[in-house]
């Protein structure tokens, strides 16, 4: 009684952390130390949990956790401790699809030993859909932030399918609960089922959307974290379960509020998908000529400037062009040009992401405007320099009422003397729209990959 | 009808902490800047790591003859250490390059 007693009080400060973590994670100074706090309450319940165990336990089983454990945090510290900047939010989903397979084992275990107890039937099965589908899900979307599957695929009638599957295994587990069926063959058909589902749920969504997606995705995990908590009545799964499940759906809500979209849209389809231009919907065909403009001519024009503001975008961040960018900035600054970088708020592979690349490379904190506070400076600016983003400078936000980013908040560097654009192509944003700003007169197009066009440039400028 | 009335005495405690938590989750999120969104969202994909208790008391309370049992159980403690250590590692990384701008 005294062990129990003691763990529960362990499980109890372990719940404080995470709410506390969560909390404080959400403020700029105390965030670090906010995952710290909840990094060590999950130390102690992992410890209390296995040292304060009540029961006969042979020693090899111990063991085998031991080296589970050992095992899992070598390669999850690795895995974390290597990873390149830009590549962090296909890791999250990789480890959020973890935590989503083991949810959906220890369903797969535990069946058997609660048959015929109706509640706990129905905990299991639900623990082991959510927590499947969530793996299945993250895997998909880290393959298509890595790269894997680049294009959407969508099956013939996709959604009716998909909702249809999804049906299925629901009646599916709600027979199983009903007949009391113990059949470990219908236990398979269920996983497998609902792995599938993870699946065909995510193939369709474009690779843009996939940040919207794994924020899902992790609230479900969460959601299967707590059923195992019901399950075994423990407190400490329950409370980070739900406490999770319930932050990552707001946070699933404030990603999609900032991009103006809907849940319901990045699902369902419309937009979101890279690779089709052909989706503008619109109607309008824009009308003029770009105009294309070369290293040499940008670089003199930065060079007799008075202020440069930088756009950074998606394409930066897949360039990897974060260091290059910072090169030309100080180069820029000892000429004696004024720099600053406006910064979207989703900007990037996921929001705040472009604030994390450019802190990576020691830009200085005051260097990095936000879009409120930006805005207004637009017109007294020389040159705009847009690297790599395209829908977050895109003037339809403002003057387009049938454009599907309509009222998306944006960055209004049509406002600025000069606009350099630097693309790979004439390939839309991820909205799939056309942008006027680059048929705009004071808009010049300088067409190439970010990193090399901007090591190009300081080239070029060091040569001044 | 009475058995949800049943069940819902029989489990008033867990029912209390689960609304209540739906309530602090909003709360907590509530006005957090689009900036810290990334580490957030890694953040509590690490706290749901908490899943890997569940892995470690199937693995005690296994049957040590049950060799299907002991082997899901431990990929499941396996991932769900993944799950922990990487999410809590990579916040943390995310989080330093925060810190160096002061």
């Amino acid at each position: 009684m005294e062990y129990v007693l003691s763990l529960e009080i362990i499980y109890l400060i372990a719940s404080v952390t995470y709410i506390l973590g969560l909390k404080m994670l959400g403020h700029p100074e105390t965030a670090r130390r906010g995952n710290l706090i909840a990094a060590t309450g999950m130390t102690l319940a992992i410890l209390g949990t296995i040292f304060l165990y009540e029961g006969e336990v042979p020693g090899f089983i111990y063991i085998l956790i031991a080296i589970a454990i050992v095992l899992g945090t070598v390669l999850g510290w690795l895995k974390a401790k290597r990873v390149q900047m830009t590549k962090m939010p296909e890791l999250v989903s990789l480890f959020n699809g973890m935590g989503g397979a083991s949810a959906a084992l220890i369903g797969l275990i535990e069946f058997e030993h609660y048959q015929g107890n109706t509640l706990s039937m129905t905990t299991i099965l639900g623990g082991i859909i959510i927590g499947s589908i969530s793996f299945s899900g993250s895997m998909i979307a880290w393959g298509k932030l890595n790269g894997t599957f680049k294009k959407p695929l969508r099956l013939p009638k996709y959604n009716l399918l998909n909702n249809l599957i999804f049906l299925g295994i629901i009646a599916f587990a709600g027979y199983m609960v009903w007949s009391q069926s113990g059949s470990q063959l219908f236990l398979y058909i269920l996983f497998f089922g609902a792995l599938a589902y993870g699946v065909l749920f995510v193939l369709p969504i474009g690779g843009a959307d996939m940040p919207v997606v794994i924020s899902l995705l992790n609230s479900f995990t969460g959601l299967a974290a707590a059923l195992g908590g019901f399950l075994y009545g423990n407190m400490v799964m329950l409370t980070g379960g739900i406490l999770v499940g319930s932050a990552g759906t707001i946070l699933t809500f404030a990603m999609c509020n900032a991009m103006n979209r809907s849940l319901v849209n990045v699902i369902f389809g419309g937009f979101g998908d890279t690779d089709s231009g052909g989706e503008s919907g619109t109607g309008s065909k824009m009308q003029g000529d770009i105009k294309k403009t070369t290293i040499s001519d940008v670089a003199i024009l930065m060079n007799y400037s008075k202020k440069v503001i930088i756009v950074p975008g998606y394409g930066l961040a897949v360039a990897q062009a974060q260091h290059a960018i910072h090169e030309l900035e100080q180069l820029l600054e000892s000429k004696g040009v004024e720099v600053k970088y406006a910064i979207h708020p989703v900007a990037g592979r996921m929001p705040g992401h472009m604030n994390v690349l450019l802190a990576e490379t020691n830009v200085e904190y005051n260097k990095l405007a936000e879009m409120e506070d930006v805005n207004p400076e637009f017109q007294n600016t020389d040159v705009v320099f847009v690297v790599g983003a395209n829908d977050v400078v895109n003037p339809a936000a403002h003057n387009d009422k049938s454009s599907p980013i309509y009222g998306m908040p944006i960055l209004d560097v049509e406002n600025a003397k000069q606009i350099i654009v630097n693309k790979r192509s004439m390939k839309p944003g991820y909205a799939g729209i056309e942008n006027e700003l680059f048929y705009n007169q004071k808009t010049s197009m300088l067409f190439g990959d970010a990193k090399g066009v901007i090591q190009k440039l300081i080239a070029e400028l060091k040569g001044m | 009808m009475t058995e949800l009335i049943d069940f819902i005495s029989n489990n008033i405690q867990m029912i209390y902490i689960v609304i209540l938590m739906i309530f602090v989750g909003v709360e907590v999120i509530g006005h957090v800047p689009a900036v810290l969104h990334t580490p957030l969202m890694s953040g509590a994909n690490a706290i749901h790591g908490v899943v890997i208790i569940g892995a470690i008391l199937v693995m005690l309370g296994a049957d040590p003859d049950n060799t299907l049992a002991l082997a899901l159980g431990f990929v499941a403690v396996l991932l769900g250490t993944l799950n922990v250590v990487g999410g809590f590692v990579v916040t943390d990384r995310m989080l330093e390059m925060f810190k160096k701008k002061k």
